[in-house]
């Protein structure tokens, strides 16, 4: 490295929850702590805070990414934790260009886990891994005594090739290019609060989990170099990713909302308990925004994809308002679309 | 204040009055003690508000109002339309 | 959804709209007041004042009784969840709120058991469910949400329940009310009244409001469709010189209110001589309190509550904000020493607080530069 590390600007003296909630106060923590003191320009990695990591190493274009998978409970409709550590770092790696290779994990035990329960758990990562095509390659275990962690938490550090002809960039973002969802939003979210028993509330809803690479390369098919941007919206939903894009490239996201595809369930518990399905998080959809004159066609491609026919075009970028996200409806009504603080709450109010 | 939500009653629980409530495809149990001097029945809308229905909705009421509504700009198209021919 | 989509039709709204523009006088400035902050996080939601003429000045009310909680009540009910024998519940909407201490979530990340509720039945429940502890379930609403705590009273007392209690602080919406037409800053053409309130109460208790004060008041339901039709009656009301008390939430708001829901009301509660109003101060006969026969489940006698008193940072205008004499844009930590991730007073962390619903909905649209997010504080 050369030079200096640059200032520390996180300032908070102790972490708290918000501070891994993938929202506004995330966003803190990294860019003022972990980007001044990790990341240096000149290094290998040429993008910054996307979902995954450019290496160029010996003429191979490789991305590189990790994640930290904590979820209660453990198993949920529709999956379980050891499918969202795979699925989750494969399409962190799909939705940043790249076809995963292989994946290595590292567990972190709780003294007192049933090993059936960790049996479960790998045995999904398996069928997940064979099913997204990629291989686990390696991995570490550590235990810790009985009380230190909540039973099993699993990180996922996964390499990919870059995709030919794709690449992707805030920057190369401009107004008039469209922003597609490949399905429905908030399945993933509301079925682990409905799962977690607290709030009394049964629906017919199932986590979304899966691996978005197949519909990632149905666009790249009919699409690749119109595609501009891409990223899968987990913690903190629609809203977070939307935002995020919106401050990277200083644009603005203009949502159709009533164009945004959710279930009449996760409708239902939202309206219930307050939520905004922009909001919620989601295992198995990716937004993607595409130059004007391929939208068309790679929204197409999405629909006919096994496991696309609820994409949808949901928004366009345009000029005003700067850096924010406006959701508008027929009618003429908008509103400004934010981040979270924290993980959303349901309200009475 | 305050968040409160139509709800269709589609099971009912005897004592203390309960109602397994859906919302499109959501279902709660909701607390009926609120509503006791006139039951709620299978198949009536209610409004629920923190796990108690509050109100019945009336479907009549709902209908007349949207009915009010859409033949706002109706009359108001017409009205015009009559000034149009007496200027 | 039914009973919700109708009420959302774009063509409707547009309709409706256009009636108001051709009712409201160019030549004249209206100030409604939303009372409710239910409505004026609707408002904000859809975007309604997108549709409205620039005349239309809609102000917003101190229905919100998350806002209007004194910090130090607060600070008394989680100083009950340090006990380690109780398990502290409440709404999701009370989880962010700044204590002295922190806000309730943050005493959950320090180890301490604070769970959300959905309802005060769910809080029941866990006291059921766990005989060796001791639920608190930290009430807050007004009169729409009252009922339903003294239900789970008197189920609780039913039960012979010995682990449970509730911290009361429901406030009524009358004397709130009667606050703002009583403050000399405050001039207002109409009401917009608060719809599920008035599921309970009825339309019968704003009849001074029209008589004494001649200000007209529509009881409203909270989609778009049902706050324009509103001003559209209260636009009616003026320009016939009217005042009256009119139901616009026919569909769910009975006159005479529910009086199955008065009844357990009355019979659980009794108003407190006075109660500590955030940014209103004292207001007698404005709060309920939780009546001796039911002592054994109040929170506040079966524990020794401290009654502490905090007073807000002096350059907080919560007060003028919830009276609506002040936009939030106007208070001086607005946007910067006061956001929702470091909310200085309870308006700006209740998802219906007007600074909230401002800042999280509404303030970016005319093109104001974030702070950057790393900026120190």
């Amino acid at each position: 490295m050369d030079g200096a590390p640059a200032k520390v600007r996180f300032r908070e003296p102790q972490i708290e929850m918000a501070h891994g909630a993938g929202g506004k106060a995330s966003r803190r923590l990294v860019e003022g702590l972990f980007v001044p003191l990790l990341y240096d320009p000149a290094g290998p990695a040429a993008d910054r805070l996307g979902d995954a990591a450019r290496l160029l190493i010996d003429g191979a274009d490789l991305a590189l990414t990790t994640d930290c998978f904590v979820v209660t409970p453990l198993r949920f409709p529709g999956g379980s934790i050891g499918e969202l550590a795979v699925n989750g770092t494969v399409n962190d790696l799909a939705v940043s260009g790249a076809t995963p290779v292989a994946i290595v994990t590292s567990f972190l035990l709780e003294a007192g886990l049933l090993t059936q329960e960790l049996e479960a758990e790998v045995r999904a990562m398996g069928e997940a891994a064979r099913r997204a095509g990629v291989a686990i390659v390696g991995g570490d275990t550590k235990v810790v005594e009985h009380g230190k962690t909540d039973r099993m938490y699993i990180t996922t550090t996964g390499v990919g090739r870059r995709m030919p002809g794709v690449a992707l960039s805030a920057a190369s973002v401009r107004p008039g290019d469209k922003v597609l969802v490949s399905g429905p939003v908030g399945d993933h979210g509301i079925t682990i609060l409905l799962a977690r028993g607290e709030l009394d509330l049964e629906a017919e809803l199932r986590s979304d989990t899966r691996s978005v690479l197949p519909l990632v390369q149905a666009i790249a098919r009919v699409a690749a170099p119109a595609i501009r941007w891409m990223r899968d919206p987990t913690r903190g939903g629609v809203a977070t990713s939307l935002n995020e894009l919106a401050l990277e490239c200083g644009w603005s996201v203009h949502l159709d909302e009533e164009a945004v595809p959710v279930r009449n369930e996760v409708r239902g518990a939202c309206e219930l308990l307050g939520l905004d399905p922009l909001h919620i998080a989601n295992e198995g959809q990716f937004l993607a925004v595409i130059a004007p004159d391929h939208a068309e066609a790679a929204l197409t491609a999405l629909r006919d994809a096994p496991g696309g026919a609820e994409a949808a075009l949901i928004g366009e970028i345009h000029e005003q308002p700067a850096a924010a996200v406006l959701a508008t409806t027929r009618y003429g009504g908008s509103r400004i679309v934010d981040m979270l603080v924290g993980d959303p709450l349901p309200r009475i109010c | 204040m305050c968040l409160a939500i139509p709800g269709k009653i589609v099971e009912l629980v005897a004592d203390p009055p309960l109602g397994v409530v859906e919302v499109t495809g959501v279902r709660r149990r909701v607390d009926l003690g609120l509503l006791q001097d006139d039951p709620p029945q299978v198949g009536d809308w209610v409004l629920i508000h923190v796990g108690f229905a509050m109100s019945r909705i009336s479907e009549r009421e709902a209908e007349d109002q949207m009915r009010t509504l859409r033949i706002l700009g109706e009359d108001q198209a017409a009205m015009d339309e009559v000034r149009g021919y007496q200027s | 959804m039914k009973f919700v989509d109708e009420f959302r039709d774009p063509e409707v709204i547009g309709r409706t709209a256009d009636e108001i523009r051709r009712l409201a006088h160019p030549g004249r400035h209206y100030r409604l007041m939303e009372v409710c902050g239910g409505h004026t996080h609707a408002i904000y939601r859809f975007g309604l004042k997108d549709v409205l003429p620039s005349n239309i000045e809609l102000i917003h009310g101190p229905g919100c009784p998350v806002c209007v909680l004194p910090m130090g009540r607060i600070d008394d009910g989680l100083a009950l969840a340090q006990r380690p024998d109780v398990i502290f519940t409440a709404f999701g909407d009370m989880m962010r709120v700044p204590g002295a201490h922190g806000s309730p979530l943050e005493h959950k990340a320090r180890g301490l058991d604070v769970r959300i509720v959905y309802s005060p039945s769910d809080a029941i429940k866990l006291a059921r469910t766990n005989p060796g502890r001791h639920v608190v379930f930290f009430a807050i609403g007004f009169e729409t949400t009252a009922p339903s705590t003294a239900l789970t009273l008197l189920r609780a007392r039913a039960e012979g329940l010995k682990n449970f209690s509730v911290f009361c602080n429901h406030v009524t919406i009358i004397p709130a009310i009667r606050a703002i037409l009583d403050s000399p800053d405050m001039r207002l053409d109409g009401f917009i009244g608060p719809g599920h309130v008035s599921t309970v109460i009825g339309c019968r208790p704003y009849e001074w409001i029209a008589r004494d004060e001649r200000k007209p008041i529509v009881v409203s339901g909270f989609e778009p469709l049902d706050l324009l039709q509103s001003i559209v009656m209260l636009l009616r009301q003026l320009e016939a010189g009217r005042a009256e008390v009119e139901n616009q939430y026919t569909r769910v708001v009975p006159w005479e209110g529910n009086r199955a829901a008065l009844r357990a009301m009355a019979e659980v509660f009794s108003l407190r001589p006075y109660f500590e109003w955030r940014g209103l101060g004292f207001i007698s006969q404005s709060a309920l309190r939780i009546r001796d026969e039911f002592a054994q489940w109040d929170a506040e006698r079966v524990f020794s509550v401290a009654g502490v008193r905090v007073t807000d940072p002096k350059a907080a205008q919560c007060g003028e904000v919830l009276k609506g004499v002040l936009k939030p844009v106007q208070c001086k930590l607005f946007g910067r020493e006061c956001t929702p991730e470091h909310p200085v007073g309870a308006l700006m962390v209740s998802s219906e607080g007007s600074c909230a619903a401002y800042y999280n909905y509404e303030h970016r649209k005319a093109n104001a530069p974030m702070p950057s997010l790393a900026a120190p504080v």
